[in-house]
């Protein structure tokens, strides 16, 4: 406390003045955003932000193409899941979201498919191992949907359908994300 | 009858005015502070998808205030518990009732006084009102049956009092100039110029005695850096038992609290109502020109300058409560007793020697 005393000129002795310049400092910045603000109701001076936020449902932030995002089951030429139903994934995840059952499929080639395939969002710690681990490139996290809300437990649910109905192509980041 | 009329007009006009200026201000903090943090603020309420810059906020908020739970704790004093939260609110407002907002309209013959009430000791009947503030903090915190509300209201007793003397002693120097009590008074004594050019307001006379009372009216408001009753991240302090619109009319009374040391502010220190070369005829400036008003017009601006003028303090004071940090309790009473107490009393010495030279 003293020697902190002692670091204090003269002028920051009678302590007005710093209040002074903080209150200086938060003005500034308060009329420079309401001045920008009035502009840009007129439409003016729109690529000057006024803000650090993101209006976040109305406005999305910038993200990585390599931003791990929900997941997506890869689709054969004739749409049947590239999945196997090997459960490596089932085993590699840590949060346990992943639950398969398996079926067996004509095609030799083949052999097994999903009969059940269901990720639960509201586990699901998006850490990919699910993605490394799967020796047939069938699940990918690059949907590029960040919103999980809902009102109840079972709607964040992610069914086989669920995770098959996306777009088959490679790069969904212009198609979902950009989009918006 | 002719009598009550006026005075039942004014009163409507003053508490509408300053109540729905204190709601307002609930909506200004929230912007003030996001945008002097880089934010924007609370614009999420809307009504058929109109949004209004967030003004529904008002609505929503004290909706919610009258919709929550009106909780008592079991061991708690009922009765006192309900009437805390009445008791801070009405001594905040009754305040009202001797701050000047003009001068005076003249409709016909008749003169009305733009004050609900002229009262020659208003001063200290305002200052007894601001005093009595007091027994709602402490009746809150001691009725709650909370340590943490007992602390809060000990606190808040403790540094009422303590801003109460300062505030007091702030004023006796303006007192001294204008030689009267009476607020009306106090005004008009402001309304001329001194070495022909600046006006005799109270912050060219009384600086030191601005500061003090700027000081002491944050304090007495109990918001930012004087907040130790309420102490969010501590004891959250007095109200910490209440919700519904019971707390809601202890944050209302911050709110009024805030208009209140600004309009005082204004009529001590900023002249009120006055304008700088502004008289019944019209602007006479010292440099020769002139400008001719009709009454009715200079009535108008002259009670216009006041509100712009309270409304001016309010940003000050919001300013200032989103710029500082918290002071500790031991500097808090520390400054008041040993710094602000000296100055006061010196500033009165210095005030009573300067009339007594001139």
């Amino acid at each position: 406390m003293d020697k902190k005393k002692k670091d204090l000129n003269t002028i920051q002795f009678f302590y007005i003045t710093e209040i002074i310049r903080g209150l200086y400092i938060t003005s500034v910045h308060f009329f420079k955003n309401l001045a920008l603000h009035i502009l840009h109701l007129f439409g003016i001076a729109k690529n000057k932000k006024a803000m650090v936020t993101y209006q976040y449902p109305e406005e999305k932030r910038e993200i990585t193409r390599r931003a791990r995002t929900r997941h997506r089951i890869m689709k054969r030429e004739d749409g049947t899941p590239r999945c196997v139903a090997c459960m490596m994934c089932e085993t590699v995840c840590p949060a346990r979201c992943i639950y398969i059952v398996a079926k067996e499929v004509e095609n030799p080639e083949v052999e097994k498919a999903p009969e059940i395939f269901e990720i639960d969002l509201g586990r699901c710690i998006y850490c990919g191992y699910c993605v490394e681990a799967c020796p047939e490139d069938a699940i990918r996290m690059d949907t590029f949907i960040l919103d999980t809300a809902s009102y109840d437990r079972d709607s964040m649910l992610l069914t086989l359908e669920d995770l098959l109905n996306h777009d088959n192509q490679d790069d969904l980041y212009n198609i979902n994300y950009m989009k918006k | 009858m002719s009598e009550v009329i006026p005075i039942i007009i004014k009163i409507l006009f003053v508490f509408s005015c300053f109540l729905s200026l204190a709601a307002f201000l609930t909506w200004m903090e929230r912007k003030q502070s996001a945008l002097m943090q880089d934010r924007i603020g609370a614009n999420r309420a809307d009504i058929l998808g109109f949004r209004a810059i967030g003004l529904f906020h008002i609505i929503a908020d004290s909706l919610k205030m009258f919709l929550k739970e009106d909780f008592v704790p079991r061991r708690g004093h009922k009765f006192l518990h309900t009437f805390a939260p009445f008791i801070s609110a009405f001594c905040a407002m009754a305040v009202f009732l001797v701050i000047p907002f003009g001068d005076v309209l003249k409709i016909g013959d008749k003169v009305y006084k733009l004050q609900i009430a002229d009262i020659n000791v208003a001063l200290l009947l305002l200052l007894a009102f601001m005093s009595y503030g007091i027994y709602g903090v402490f009746f809150a915190g001691i009725s709650s049956h909370n340590k943490y509300g007992l602390l809060g209201g000990l606190r808040g007793a403790a540094q009422m009092l303590s801003y109460e003397v300062i505030m007091g002693i702030s004023l006796v120097g303006m007192v001294m100039i204008s030689g009267s009590l009476s607020l009306r008074e106090i005004v008009l004594s402001q309304n001329k110029l001194l070495f022909g050019f600046l006006p005799a307001w109270g912050i060219f006379l009384q600086p030191l005695a601005f500061i003090l009372f700027l000081t002491a009216g944050m304090a007495e408001t109990k918001r930012t850096p004087f907040d130790l009753p309420e102490g969010e991240s501590e004891i959250i302090g007095y109200f910490i038992e209440y919700s519904s619109m019971k707390f809601g009319l202890f944050f209302l009374t911050d709110f009024i609290e805030v208009i209140v040391v600004s309009a005082l502010l204004t009529v001590f220190f900023f002249g009120g109502w006055n304008i700088p070369y502004l008289t019944q005829s019209g602007f006479h400036f010292p440099w020769g020109w002139e400008i001719a008003l009709s009454p009715i017009v200079v009535t108008i601006l002259q009670v216009v300058a006041f509100w712009f003028k309270v409304f001016f303090f309010c940003w000050v004071q919001l300013a200032i409560r989103w710029t500082l940090p918290r002071f500790r309790y031991d500097q808090l009473m520390g400054t008041t007793w040993k710094m602000l107490l000296p100055l006061a009393i010196f500033n009165v010495l210095i005030t009573g020697l300067f009339i007594l030279i001139f």
